[in-house]
C-alpha cells in the first residue's frame, strides 16, 4: 500500500490532474474560469448559439424580426419550468412522467376557475393551479419515499391517472379564450422591455431553483441524496422527506406551468401537453443532469429546454425534413448521454491513475 | 469489571437483534467511558457491526438496555444518534462520489452565512485546518470520486471529529491503511481520548488493539464474553476468549483421498487489487482462502471465474487454460461458483426453485430450444432433494425461502453443471447455526466425492473446521499456505494482518 496522502510538492502533476484533484492550488480566477467555461453548461450554450446563427444566416428573420426575439424567448417559457422541475427531481435519482397530466389538470382547472368564478383575481387562480399540482406531485411523493417503488413506475402510473381524471371532467369540452377574461390572457403574449413576461417567470423561477440547488443545505442534500442514496440513510439526512419535497415542488411547476399554459395558447382541452413529460426529461439530460442523479444544475437543463424548441423551430427553416427534425431530437438526447459516460469514465480513470500514481 | 476513569458514557446491557430467523447479536454488552478507548474484538460474524449499527441508530435493538449518558435511548434513525453526539467510522467508506471533499465532510450542517447561505470559504478553511489536524494533504475542493480507501477512510474521520461528537466507534478503519496512516489515525484517536472523549476501537490487528486501547471487550457467537484491562491481559489469552470452544466439534469435516491438481493458478495480477498469486487445489481437497475483509479473496475467486478480467498470469483446469473474462468458458470446462451475495448474484430471486437450479444447465435442456416448465423440474428435482431443500414445491420462489435453503437452492444449481471446481464464497453468512452444519457436511461431502474446492470464508472456525489447507490473503498478496494439522487462529491471523511478506507458498 503506497502512501496516498501525503503527495511530494515536487512531483508536479499536469496541469489537467491539477485541475481534477489540487483545484485549490489554482488561483481564484483560474477556478472560476474553469467552473464557466468547462462546463457541460457552456458546451449547450455554444450548441444553441450555433443553431441560431445557422438559421439566422439562411433566413436573417429568424433573429431580426419584430417577433423572432419575442418567439425565441416565449416559446420554451413553459418546457423551462417544467425541466426546472424535473431537474431537481432526476437529481435526486427520480423521475417525474406525470409532469404532462399535471399541466393538463391545471390547465384546465384554470379555465374553469374563470368560468365557474367569474371575477377572480388573476393571483389567486395561479395560487390554485400550483396548489393543485403540489398535491398531485405530494402523491407521487408519498408513492416513491414510503411505497419504495422506483419514480419511473410510479409517476408512468400517474401520469395516466392524472389524465383519466383530466379526460372525465373535461370530456369532450374544451376552455376556449373567450372563457378567460382579457388581463390574464395578455399575460400570455405581453412584454416588458422587449422580454415575454412568461420567460421572466421562467428565468426568475429558474434563477430560484440555481440559487437553492447550489446555496442552501436542502440544495445540496437533494445532489448527496441523488448521488448514493444508501450513504445519505447513513449519513443521516432526511431522504424520505426531501425526495418527496422535490416531487411536490415538481408538481407545482408543473400546475404553475398549467395556467401559463392556459394564458398563452388560450384554449385548453384534455389533451393538452401529453408527452411534454418525455420533452423535459429531454432538456434536463441534454442539459448535463446525470439520469442516476447527483450531477448537473439547473441552468443546464434551462439551456436544454431553450435548445429542444429552438431546434423545432430552427429546423424547418434550416430545410430539414420532418422525420429527420424528430431523429436529431433523439441523436441529442444520445449523444448527452455518450458523452456522459465518457466523461465520467474518464474523470475516473484520470483520478485512479492520479492516486497509483502518486 | 474494569476500573475507569471517565464516566460512563455508552451502556449496552443484554441487547439483541435479530433478522428474521438469523439471530444476529444475543446479548450485546459494552461500556464506554469519557477519555478512553475501548477495543471491540470478536470473530466476523461475532454480533460486532450489530452492536455497533444499533448504537449508529441503522438498526433498532429486540430488547436490551442502551444508555447514552446515564439516560436510556432508541434512535431510530442515524440523523437521531448524530444529534446525540455518536459518530460512526464505518468498515466501508459512505461518501458522495459526486461531491467536493468539503461537501462530504459538512452535508447537512454546513456553516451558513447571510440568508441562510451556505458559507463556502468559511467551510473550506474548516475543512483545511481539519486535514492539517490530522496532518493529511487532501485538497477540500476537489471531488470525492477516485480517492483511494485510505483517503476515504481519513475523509471519514475528518467528518466524524467535525461532528465533535462524545463518543466516537471505528469499525475496523485500519484494514485498508499503512503503516504511517496507521500511525496518524492513533495519534488522532490519542488526542481524541485526551480531549476527553469515549472512543470504541474494533479491529482484528491485535498489536493494533494493545498499542492503542485501554480496555478490551469481547464478543462471541453474538454474545458478550468479557471485558479486561489491556495492562492485565495477553493476546493468547484474547484469542482464547474469541474462539472459546474446540473448533472441530462443529464441523463435520471427514477426511477425503486427495488427487492430482484440478485447478492452478499462477501468478495472477490484477493492478490495484491483487498481485502475484500463485496456488493449486486439489481433487477431494477443499482449501480455504483465508484474510480480512478488502484483502482481495473474492476478487481472486472472481478472476478465476471470470467475472472480472485481470493483468497478468493464467488459470489452468486440469491442464487446459481458461480464458479470462469469459464465464460461460469456465461453466462449460467445469467450474462452479456460489459468489457471496446470494440474493444479488446467485439466486434470481423473484423465480421459482426449479428454474433456478435449470437456470445454468439451459443450454441441454429444452426440446427444439424451447424450453418448457417441466424439463426444467425434471433437471431441477433430483438435485434439490439430494440437497434437502425444505421448501413444499419447486415451483415456491426463491425469495420466500430461508438464507439457508436459498444458499442450497445456489449449490444444487451449479451442482446440476457437474462440476470438477466448486468455489464458494462466504458459504455460510447470515445462515443459523443448525443449517450451517449441513451446508458443512455437504461441502464435505463433495470432496469426498473428488471436487476440488476453494472455499472463502471471513469465519476463521469455519476455515479451520472444513479446509485441508488454508491460504492467507493479506492486501491482496498470498501470505501463507497453511496445512490442516497447522493451522490455528493465530497463525491464520498473523498472517493475515502482516504486510509485506513473502508468500510462503
Amino acid at each position: 500500500m503506497s502512501d496516498t496522502t501525503i503527495r511530494p510538492t515536487e512531483a508536479a502533476p499536469s496541469a489537467e490532474l491539477e485541475r481534477l484533484i489540487e483545484p485549490s492550488s489554482q488561483s481564484r480566477s483560474t477556478r472560476l474560469f474553469n467552473t464557466v467555461f468547462r462546463s457541460r453548461e457552456m458546451s449547450i450554450l455554444l450548441v444553441l448559439l450555433l443553431v441560431i446563427a445557422a438559421a439566422t444566416v439562411k433566413t436573417p428573420s429568424f433573429l431580426f424580426s419584430s417577433n423572432s426575439w419575442r418567439d425565441l424567448l416565449l416559446t420554451p417559457s413553459i418546457l423551462l419550468l417544467l425541466a426546472a422541475g424535473q431537474a431537481v427531481v432526476i437529481i435526486t435519482r427520480n423521475v417525474d412522467l406525470s409532469v404532462g397530466s399535471v399541466l393538463a389538470f391545471t390547465a384546465y382547472l384554470t379555465g374553469r376557475l374563470f368560468i365557474d368564478h367569474p371575477g377572480l383575481p388573476v393571483v389567486a387562480v395561479v395560487a390554485a393551479g400550483m396548489l393543485a399540482g403540489a398535491l398531485l406531485g405530494l402523491v407521487n411523493g408519498l408513492l416513491v419515499a414510503i411505497g419504495k417503488v422506483p419514480a419511473l413506475v410510479i409517476t408512468l402510473g400517474t401520469m395516466y391517472v392524472y389524465r383519466g381524471i383530466v379526460l372525465s371532467w373535461a370530456g369532450s369540452d374544451r376552455v376556449n379564450a373567450s372563457d378567460m377574461p382579457e388581463g390574464f390572457l395578455s399575460l400570455g403574449t405581453r412584454s416588458v422591455l422587449g422580454i415575454p413576461v412568461l420567460f421572466m417567470v421562467a428565468a426568475v423561477v429558474v434563477c430560484l431553483v440555481g440559487y437553492y440547488l447550489h446555496s442552501h443545505r436542502g440544495g445540496r442534500e437533494l445532489y448527496a441524496i441523488g448521488s448514493d442514496p444508501d450513504a445519505a440513510v447513513l449519513y443521516g439526512l432526511p431522504v424520505r422527506r426531501r425526495v418527496i419535497a422535490a416531487f411536490v415542488f415538481s408538481g407545482a411547476l408543473a400546475g404553475l406551468a398549467g395556467v401559463v399554459y392556459a394564458a398563452r395558447y388560450g384554449t385548453v382541452s384534455s389533451g393538452a401537453g401529453t408527452s411534454i413529460e418525455l420533452e423535459a426529461v429531454a432538456a434536463v439530460v441534454i442539459g448535463g443532469v446525470a439520469i442516476f442523479g447527483g450531477s448537473g444544475t439547473v441552468w443546464g437543463a434551462s439551456l436544454g429546454a431553450i435548445l429542444l424548441v429552438t431546434i423545432d423551430r430552427a429546423l424547418p427553416i434550416l430545410g430539414i425534413p420532418d422525420f429527420w427534425q424528430r431523429a436529431v431530437v433523439g441523436a441529442l438526447i444520445l449523444s448527452a448521454i455518450v458523452l456522459d459516460r465518457i466523461l465520467a469514465l474518464r474523470q475516473a480513470r484520470k483520478l485512479v491513475t492520479a492516486r497509483d500514481e502518486s | 469489571m474494569p476500573a475507569g476513569s471517565g464516566e460512563v458514557v455508552l451502556e449496552l446491557r443484554d441487547v439483541s437483534k435479530s433478522f428474521g430467523p438469523v439471530v444476529a447479536l444475543r446479548s450485546g454488552r459494552i461500556e464506554a467511558r469519557a477519555g478512553s478507548i475501548h477495543a471491540l474484538v470478536g470473530e466476523n460474524g461475532a454480533g460486532k457491526s450489530t452492536l455497533v449499527k444499533i448504537v449508529a441508530g441503522v438498526h433498532r435493538r429486540d430488547s436490551g438496555e442502551f444508555l447514552l449518558g446515564g439516560e436510556s435511548v432508541d434512535f431510530s434513525s442515524t440523523a437521531e444518534s448524530k444529534d446525540s453526539g455518536v459518530a460512526v467510522i464505518y468498515q466501508e467508506p459512505t461518501l458522495f462520489p459526486d461531491l467536493t471533499v468539503t461537501e462530504n465532510i459538512f452535508m447537512g450542517r454546513q456553516p451558513l452565512g447571510r440568508g441562510r447561505r451556505i458559507d463556502r470559504r468559511a467551510m473550506h478553511t474548516e475543512a483545511e485546518s481539519l486535514f492539517a489536524r490530522l496532518g493529511v494533504h487532501i485538497d477540500p475542493r476537489r471531488p470525492a470520486l477516485g480517492l483511494s480507501i485510505a483517503d476515504q477512510q481519513i475523509l471519514e474521520i475528518a467528518k466524524a471529529i467535525s461532528l465533535d461528537a462524545r463518543l466516537l466507534i471505528m469499525d475496523e478503519p485500519t484494514a485498508a491503511l499503512s503503516g504511517v496512516e496507521v500511525d496518524r489515525l492513533f495519534a488522532v484517536a490519542r488526542s481524541l481520548r485526551d480531549e476527553g472523549r469515549a472512543l470504541i476501537f474494533i479491529s482484528h490487528r491485535f498489536d493494533e488493539v494493545f498499542g492503542l486501547c485501554d480496555t478490551i471487550t469481547v464478543m462471541r457467537d453474538g454474545s458478550y464474553v468479557d471485558t479486561v484491562e489491556t495492562s492485565t491481559t495477553n493476546v493468547d489469552a484474547i484469542v482464547e476468549m474469541m474462539v472459546g470452544r474446540e473448533v472441530g466439534d462443529l464441523f463435520p469435516k471427514t477426511p477425503a483421498a486427495i488427487g492430482g491438481p484440478v485447478l492452478t493458478v499462477e501468478n495472477l495480477t490484477s493492478t490495484g487489487v491483487f498481485h502475484d498469486v500463485s496456488f493449486e487445489v486439489r481433487a477431494g481437497e477443499i482449501v480455504g482462502l483465508a484474510g480480512l475483509v478488502g484483502a482481495g479473496r473474492s476478487e481472486v475467486a472472481r478472476a478465476i471465474f471470470g467475472v472480472d478480467s485481470y493483468d497478468s498470469g493464467t488459470v489452468t483446469l486440469a491442464d487446459r487454460t481458461i480464458p479470462k473474462h469469459k464465464p460461460s468458458v469456465a461453466i462449460r470446462r467445469g467450474i462452479a461458483f456460489v459468489p457471496e451475495d446470494r440474493r444479488k448474484q446467485g439466486l434470481v430471486t423473484e423465480a421459482s426453485v426449479a428454474r433456478n437450479i435449470a437456470g445454468v444447465v439451459r443450454g441441454g435442456l429444452g426440446t427444439f430450444g424451447i424450453l418448457r416448465g417441466a424439463d426444467e423440474g425434471r433437471a431441477a428435482r433430483p438435485w434439490a432433494s439430494r440437497l434437502e431443500v425444505k421448501t413444499s414445491a419447486l415451483d415456491a420462489t426463491a425469495a420466500t425461502m430461508s438464507g439457508g435453503n436459498q444458499q442450497k437452492v445456489v449449490i444444487a444449481k451449479w451442482l446440476a453443471t457437474n462440476p470438477r471446481l466448486l468455489i464458494i464464497d462466504e458459504p455460510t453468512r447470515g445462515i443459523d447455526v443448525g443449517t450451517k452444519a449441513e451446508v458443512h457436511r455437504l461441502l464435505s461431502e463433495l470432496a469426498g466425492q473428488g471436487m476440488a474446492i476453494l472455499m472463502i470464508s471471513s469465519e476463521l472456525p469455519e476455515v479451520l473446521g472444513m479446509a485441508d489447507r488454508v491460504l492467507v490473503l493479506c492486501e491482496g498478496r498470498l501470505t501463507a499456505d497453511i496445512p490442516r494439522d497447522q493451522a490455528t487462529p493465530e497463525v491464520v491471523m498473523k498472517a493475515a494482518t502482516q504486510t509485506l511478506q513473502e508468500a510462503s507458498a
